[in-house]
């Protein structure tokens, strides 16, 4: 009887450190949410309480006039130029890559997986400026080639390895029975392991879809013109602190730039966290 | 003439012809945007190579002497050595803590998981690097917050050097949700019959913890704490958006100074010396952090 309730008290405890943990983290977001309702001027005035005193749509409205003429809609869409043909890159190549790594028999394979492991250790960033540099070489800098080129070709070790390893977990007996049949290599792809690879794909699609959305670096590099910018760009420039800075339009207009990444995470979170708990990797 | 085709298409429609030619993407992008732009910039950073300039010439080692006699550089490395392994260490630990207690809530675990791990995935969009600048600003929320339980709401968190690197690995700890799910993930395959086990022998839960659990979650640990070490050396965005590098240089992190380099001080072939300089460092964590695999990481099966 004591034990239980020892053991009872210690689980009460636990729960409610983890329910205050948990606010503490969410709080922030709430707050710049609950804000960009708020009067501009009266955001920091009244930081300490969520609610608005006077609830204004306004911040949305001038926050999509955007800047120098060009508004957070234009924004909007080049965000999603951006990472839907970069994700439809990534799958493209990824799968094809990853099919052969997975079922392809040749004279190298195992050096070149480990040669596509080694790039999961050699990020974006340590390729930042040999990149930049051979990008300008090619003319290439001033557009979203450089965003978008590169992941038609397979290089993002990340998908590859979720893919690949997806893959393996098919069952060969499939294969062996699609040959009997009479189908090609190529075929058997199309047919057979593309569509049982579906949830690895989607995995597969939310990071990269999420990444590229995010990436600011890339865009700061190669992005010219305003007119050009993908959100996470404009974003910065509007609230450069140079200018005078309308916070409520700031926070309006961040609240929209997560809407996609929030709506995938609820709608699409058992392949989140499959993603990450398979290949262990964020 | 007309067979030769025919065998054209069968040779392609070979297995493990068919192989390499599913693979080629990776072998023509894995050359074309890793090891050319790699050796071009090795090659680059033996000359002042200059984006405007069309000529340029081969100058040694210049660039190198440049970039270690230049104290920034050795700010960079500081402020980046400071910020990884503080931040990486920290966010492990508040991951391990954290799925420790959701594994054993029931009810809610799915609300808390989400609650946890919404940071992480929108941690990296700018819209929060923002929005954690104004946390920490003087006429911030932290500072109200503080007003309001009667604390000194005046000070500058971004504008003093001891605390300005500690906002920034503060974003970073925040982002604790994807460690924790893997951490996770790897408890709930520790099977149970080891635990009873244990409890049948005796064993105390603080001794089944350090003798069961935290053994068998080495290799996790090991795995994200590579890949989070890594990470943690390329820190850019919050740098560059909240802090610009300063005060006093505290968080001049190494890329940013690679991209000042380049894009500030117009020293193409210094930046590129640079890169070759983080690669040789990042290799170099990583071979330590493998060596030290074997005095604490249990490699056995269950």
């Amino acid at each position: 009887m004591m034990v239980n309730k020892k053991s009872r008290l210690g689980h009460f405890i636990s729960q409610a450190v983890v329910l205050i943990i948990g606010i503490v983290m969410i709080y922030p977001l709430i707050w710049m949410f609950m804000s960009a309702f708020k009067e501009t001027g009266q955001i920091f005035h009244t930081a300490t309480s969520l609610i608005p005193e006077k609830w204004t749509l306004e911040n949305y409205a001038n926050g999509w006039n955007g800047v120098s003429g060009v508004t957070f809609g234009r924004f909007f869409l080049n965000s999603f130029i951006i990472s839907g043909l970069g994700t439809v890159g990534a799958l493209v190549s990824s799968s094809l890559v990853g099919y052969s790594f997975s079922r392809g028999r040749f004279k190298g394979r195992k050096l070149l997986f480990a040669l596509m492991l080694s790039t999961l250790m050699l990020p974006a960033q340590v390729l930042m400026i040999p990149q930049f540099l051979w990008f300008n070489t090619l003319g290439w800098v001033g557009s979203y080639l450089p965003l978008i080129v590169p992941t038609f070709f397979a290089i993002q070790g990340f998908f590859v390895y979720l893919i690949t390893n997806f893959m393996d977990g098919i069952p060969k007996e499939l294969d062996e029975a699609a040959k009997i049949d009479g189908c090609s290599f190529y075929s058997i792809f199309a047919r057979i392991i593309l569509p049982l690879s579906v949830p690895a794909l989607i995995t597969a699609g939310i990071f990269s879809f999420i990444w590229k959305w995010d990436d600011f670096l890339g865009a700061l590099l190669y992005v010219r013109g305003t007119i050009n910018f993908p959100a996470s760009l404009a974003l910065r420039m509007f609230s450069d602190p140079s200018t005078a800075t309308d916070w409520g339009a700031i926070f309006a207009m961040s609240i929209l730039s997560l809407v996609p990444v929030v709506t995938i995470f609820i709608t699409l979170q058992r392949y989140l966290v499959e993603g990450i708990s398979t290949t262990g990797l964020k | 003439m007309k067979s030769k085709k025919f065998s054209l298409i069968g040779f392609l429609k070979e297995d493990n012809v068919a192989s390499v030619v599913c693979v080629m993407p990776f072998i023509i992008g894995f050359l074309a945007f890793l090891i050319v732009p790699m050796l071009l910039s090795l090659y680059y950073s033996f000359t002042n190579y200059h984006m405007i300039r069309p000529t340029y010439e081969w100058i040694g080692l210049d660039n190198y002497r440049n970039m270690f006699n230049d104290p920034r550089f050795w700010s960079s490395i500081r402020a980046t050595f400071y910020f990884t392994f503080t931040s990486v260490p920290l966010r492990l630990l508040f991951a391990l803590i954290v799925a420790l207690l959701l594994l054993k809530s029931s009810k809610l675990v799915g609300i808390y998981r989400a609650m946890y791990y919404l940071p992480s995935i929108l941690g990296g969009s700018l819209a929060v690097v923002i929005l954690w600048g104004r946390i920490f600003h003087q006429d911030g929320i932290l500072n109200a917050l503080l007003g309001l339980v009667g604390l000194n709401r005046h000070f500058a968190w971004l504008g003093d050097s001891r605390t300005t690197i500690w906002t920034l690995i503060l974003l970073a700890v925040w982002q604790f949700g994807s460690s924790m799910l893997i951490f996770l993930s790897a408890l709930k395959q520790i099977p149970d019959s080891l635990y009873e086990a244990s409890s049948i022998d005796g064993a105390s839960r603080p001794r089944r913890f350090f003798k069961i659990t935290l053994p068998l979650l080495t290799p996790t640990i090991f795995f994200n704490l590579v890949m989070q070490t890594i990470s943690g050396f390329l820190a850019f965005t919050q740098a560059f958006v909240i802090t610009q590098g300063g005060p006093r240089d505290t968080t001049r992190f190494y890329v940013l100074h690679m991209y000042q380099t380049i894009f500030q001080n117009q020293r193409p072939g210094e930046g590129a010396a640079q890169a070759w300089v983080m690669l040789l460092i990042i290799g170099a964590i990583t071979a330590i952090l493998f060596k030290t695999k074997r005095f604490w990481v249990y490699d056995g099966g269950f």
